[in-house]
């Protein structure tokens, strides 16, 4: 399959990058190509230029420092799986990151265009809305900073404007008592989420102080389930009080749940419960 | 609009202009008469076209050429040495891991990047590793044998 013709622009810095979005209207930013060079095969995207954010050497790597881990948007999602820094402090990122798509695609998908792109099956979106992580953008108008919860606004769209760039995403490393995991329903095909649900949980003194839980996958853009947080706020971490809390996410879905030929709105809505469960128990058994 | 590159394709090196459209894989196979890296699905779902670019595996049906400038490129073809298969080569020939050979330059590439990553796999992380590659002939469990075979040689040459 051919693309259209397009021109071609390497951004060396991410202030060329955005004198280049600027000097050409309709041009589209190169990160991975993962989801990008798919789209323009299949004609489904036709940009004037494309402009490759790949060599930025700015964008890419993770630091941690005074408690805040900072991811730049070129960094792959093997880079992410492979990191030890995130095992440790942010488990459900690099659980997330290792069950993107498979090994040749890991190496080349970056988190910047996976949730720019914030297809509603991507995995990456629920993790950052459940660690309440921030995206830092770099635009004309300067730097703004937004809540991965605003982040996302629906069917692959976000909050980015058209002449903006997602540089790097903060994330609160996890302090003593809290853990995370990523569980996800995997389509066995594409590997994409069904269901993804992404799990922070906070304990002291045997209880669960709070819990933040994130469902994709199964609707267009994340959602926090604070049906199921409320009762579990609180409580001790038991199966019991875990499967309960679980049963409460069709609470939180709305009534835009995602429903096509291999899974549909009612199966999804009903084994919905079953992987919050799996997520939570995930996320308890690590904040130990 | 052409783009100038320069590659390295299995050791030797290339400057071409290219339309930035141009796909690797395309790029890859009209150098110079290498066509081990095969089109399958050109969709990113099969792992036939995959190669090792700067030794990092990725589906070169879904890169473009201009994003491999400046890096060196290995296929299958550049897998062996001097006359010498590559360990990945010989085992899969020793446990008859292809049928018709259509997705095997891809398979081979991809053990070759799971066996970077993780020298000593389990069956289950084998099976994991090539999750990305697709064959439609062997059933697979003969392609399990030989990587594992292949693990165990690589690990004996250090
Ligand atoms: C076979 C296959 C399987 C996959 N399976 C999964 C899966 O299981 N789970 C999953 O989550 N994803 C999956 N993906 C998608 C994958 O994660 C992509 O890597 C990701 O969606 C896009 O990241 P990229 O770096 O490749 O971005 P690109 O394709 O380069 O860009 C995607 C979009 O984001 C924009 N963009 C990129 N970077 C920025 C930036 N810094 N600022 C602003 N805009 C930007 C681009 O302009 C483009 O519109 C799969 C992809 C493939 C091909
Ligand atoms: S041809 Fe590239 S993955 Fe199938
Ligand atoms: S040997 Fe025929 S597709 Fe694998």
């Amino acid at each position: 399959m051919y693309a259209p013709e397009f021109d071609y622009y390497r951004a060396g810095s991410v202030s060329e990058a955005a004198g280049l979005l600027r000097k050409y209207p309709g041009s589209k930013l190169l990160a991975g190509g993962q989801s990008l060079i798919p789209l323009l095969k299949l004609r489904l995207a036709a940009p004037v230029a494309v402009i490759d954010i790949g060599r930025i050497r700015d964008l890419k790597g993770i630091t941690v420092k005074g408690g805040t881990i900072r991811v730049g948007a070129m960094t792959t999602h093997a880079e992410l799986a492979a990191s030890s820094e995130l095992a440790e402090q942010c488990h459900a990122l690099a659980q997330a990151a290792a069950g993107i798509g498979d090994p040749a695609v890991r190496n080349r998908g970056t988190i910047g265009g996976n949730v720019a792109h914030a297809d509603p099956a991507s995995d990456l979106p629920a993790v950052l809305v459940a660690l309440e992580a921030k995206l830092t953008v770099e635009g004309p108008d300067g730097k703004r900073t937004l809540d991965a919860g605003g982040f996302f606004q629906g069917m692959m769209t976000t909050a980015l404007k058209e002449h903006e760039i997602l540089t790097a995403i903060e994330i609160p490393a996890h302090s003593k008592g809290q853990g995370s995991a990523y569980a996800k329903f995997a389509h066995p095909a594409s590997r994409y989420a069904v269901i993804g649900v992404a799990a922070v949980v906070t304990t002291s003194g045997g209880k669960c102080s709070a819990a933040r839980v994130a469902i994709g996958g199964m609707v267009p853009r994340p959602v926090r389930a604070a049906s199921v947080e409320r009762v579990l706020a609180g409580q001790e971490l038991s199966a019991e009080n875990i499967a309960k809390a679980a049963g409460q996410v069709t609470e939180s879905l709305g009534n835009e749940v995602l429903g096509d030929i291999f899974a549909s709105e009612q199966y999804r809505r009903s084994v919905a419960p079953v992987w919050v469960k799996r997520g939570l128990t995930q996320a308890a058994e690590r904040a130990r | 609009m052409k783009f100038p590159i320069s590659v390295t394709l299995n050791g030797r090196p290339y400057r071409r202009e290219v339309e930035p459209r141009q796909l690797l894989v395309h790029l890859i196979r009209d150098l110079g008469g290498v066509t081990g890296t095969k089109i399958g699905c050109d969709t990113s779902q099969c792992g036939a076209c995959t190669v090792l670019l700067d030794g990092v595996a990725i589906k070169s049906c879904t890169a473009l050429a201009v994003q491999a400038d400046g890096t060196s490129i290995t296929t299958i073809e550049g897998l062996a040495g001097d006359g010498q298969l590559h360990p990945l080569q010989e085992a899969f020939w020793n446990k008859h891991g292809l049928q018709c050979g259509y997705c095997t330059p891809g398979m081979i590439l991809a053990a070759h990047e799971l066996l970077r990553t993780n020298p000593q796999p389990s069956d289950d992380q084998i099976r994991h590793g090539l999750e990305g590659n697709m064959c439609r002939c062997t059933g697979y469990q003969n392609i399990i044998r030989a990587v594992r075979e292949a693990a165990a040689a690589m690990r004996r040459k250090g």
